[in-house]
């Protein structure tokens, strides 16, 4: 079975659920019709945009080229961990923290499928390599924040804790381990509510493009199994990293409590 | 009468220089108004804000052991208590039970708190677990940041009693205190904090 291809046309009949959504809006006074043209403009350039860039990189093959798209995506998922605590570093820790977080554990996890279970030829092949990336990306994003964000607002909340604790003492990891312990537990969280709800609550979205480009549900499910895995692996590998770097970032060589590092 | 803790030129962005000279079995007791810089003052001999300048302890420097290590020596009691587990005691070393129960005794706390949840207990029974659990180990030097702030007439009593005993088998003690009265109780030198400067009167 061949996937089936859209044509323009088809996706301007689609297109007129936006205006819906905007007649609504004007009919309800929601005041929200120039959000949904401008959320649905943005995302229809976005969209074709990066359907070029990954048609381009595609026709390249080549792997630094591959690379330094998954780069560049690994970043702008850096930004996104490093906004969103509600508590930041002073200075770029945030973003780092992020990058080096959401960065290893993408890469880890995807030259692990590629290179065991997928092995397209050669493995790095970018039909294979970016959109795999991409699905770890979005969920190891997630992780990092969450352990981010639980981390640097505990931090501040069991202050009075953990500086009784290295008064007495105890060592700055000693002090710290409960806190880091939370912070992985919440990045950990997503994916095992996605894992147990999986094919009872929510299709999920792999499993449904696959059936959807024609592939037998069985075969999609596979993979999706697979992804799974990849995803929880990469969860944990982000939410350790990101918890463990906050922690280190925030103490210093006599095992102080540095909250002055912290806005 | 022998240097315990000797602290020169001891600095921070937000307070001093401080010089002080504290001996093995003496208290020297600090007021001020708040926000003068008293905590702080403790804090950085305590190592733990940031400060330059020297601290010793019985001519060993501190920057000579690990940071724990020289806390054990010198320990902070802060005067907003910390805890980190459910119970009371959790928080102390479950085989010195039964002298945590006669620490807390002579300070007026009842045995049955021992096992009672840290939320149910009153500021003022924090505040001296919290020194409970900083004698326990007897330290050379204890740094108390108002210790009886929060307390009743027989509580304070009790803990000064306990204090005084602490001193006269060579615990030094440096004391920050709003109570003028306390500061001439057991203060064997007094200071008086003005703007991030130790100033005696």
């Amino acid at each position: 079975m061949n996937p089936i291809l859209l044509s323009p046309f088809d996706i301007s009949i689609a297109a007129s659920l936006i205006i819906l959504d905007a007649a609504l809006s004007i009919l309800l006074k929601l005041r929200l019709h120039r959000q949904i043209a401008i959320a649905a403009a943005r995302m229809v350039v976005q969209l074709v945009a990066i359907g070029y860039v990954l048609r381009f990189i595609f026709t390249l093959n080549n792997p630094a080229a591959t690379l330094l798209l998954i780069l560049v995506m690994v970043l702008v998922a850096a930004r996104e961990v490093a906004a969103r605590p509600e508590r930041r570093f002073k200075d770029y820790s945030n973003l780092v923290i992020g990058f080096v977080s959401v960065g290893f554990a993408t890469f880890v996890t995807s030259i692990l499928a590629l290179t065991t279970a997928i092995r397209p030829q050669p493995w790095f092949d970018p039909h294979y390599a970016i959109p795999l990336a991409g699905i770890i990306l979005g969920n190891v994003l997630n992780s990092a924040s969450l352990s981010l964000d639980s981390f640097l607002g505990s931090v501040r909340r069991e202050r009075q804790a953990i500086e009784a604790r290295l008064s007495l003492g105890d060592s700055y990891r000693e002090a710290i381990a409960p806190l880091v312990r939370e912070a992985i537990r919440r990045g950990l969280l997503p994916i095992i509510n996605q894992m147990s709800a999986a094919g009872i609550v929510t299709l999920p979205g792999i499993m449904t493009g696959q059936i959807l480009a024609g592939l037998d549900p069985l075969e999609a499910v596979k993979y999706q199994i697979l992804l799974m895995f990849l995803l929880s692996g990469g969860s944990g590998l982000s939410a350790l990293a990101a918890s463990y770097l906050a922690a280190w970032r925030l103490t210093d060589d006599r095992q102080r409590l540095r909250l002055d590092r912290l806005q | 009468m022998a240097t315990a803790l000797l602290v020169k030129n001891l600095r921070s962005a937000f307070a001093g220089p401080f010089e002080l000279n504290l001996g093995t079995g003496a208290c020297a007791a600090i007021t001020g108004p708040s926000g003068s810089g008293k905590s702080l003052f403790l804090r950085m001999i305590a190592d733990l804000d940031p400060s330059e300048g020297k601290v010793w302890l019985n001519e060993r420097e501190r920057g000579s052991m690990p940071a724990p290590q020289w806390r054990r020596q010198a320990t902070y009691v802060s005067a907003e208590s910390g805890w980190w587990a459910d119970r009371v005691i959790e928080h102390f070393d479950v085989n010195r039970r039964s002298e945590v129960a006669a620490l807390a005794a002579r300070l007026g706390l009842r045995a049955d708190l021992l096992d009672a949840p840290v939320a149910q207990l009153s500021t003022g029974e924090k505040q001296r677990f919290s020194l409970v659990r900083a004698l326990l180990p007897s330290p050379p030097v204890l740094l108390l940041d108002e210790p009886t702030g929060p307390l009743d007439e027989e509580s304070v009593a009790r803990v000064e009693a306990l204090l005084r005993e602490r001193k006269a088998t060579g615990t030094s003690i440096l004391l920050v205190t709003h109570d003028p009265n306390q500061a001439e109780r057991l203060g064997d030198q007094r200071y008086r904090m003005v703007a991030g400067h130790l100033q005696t009167p």
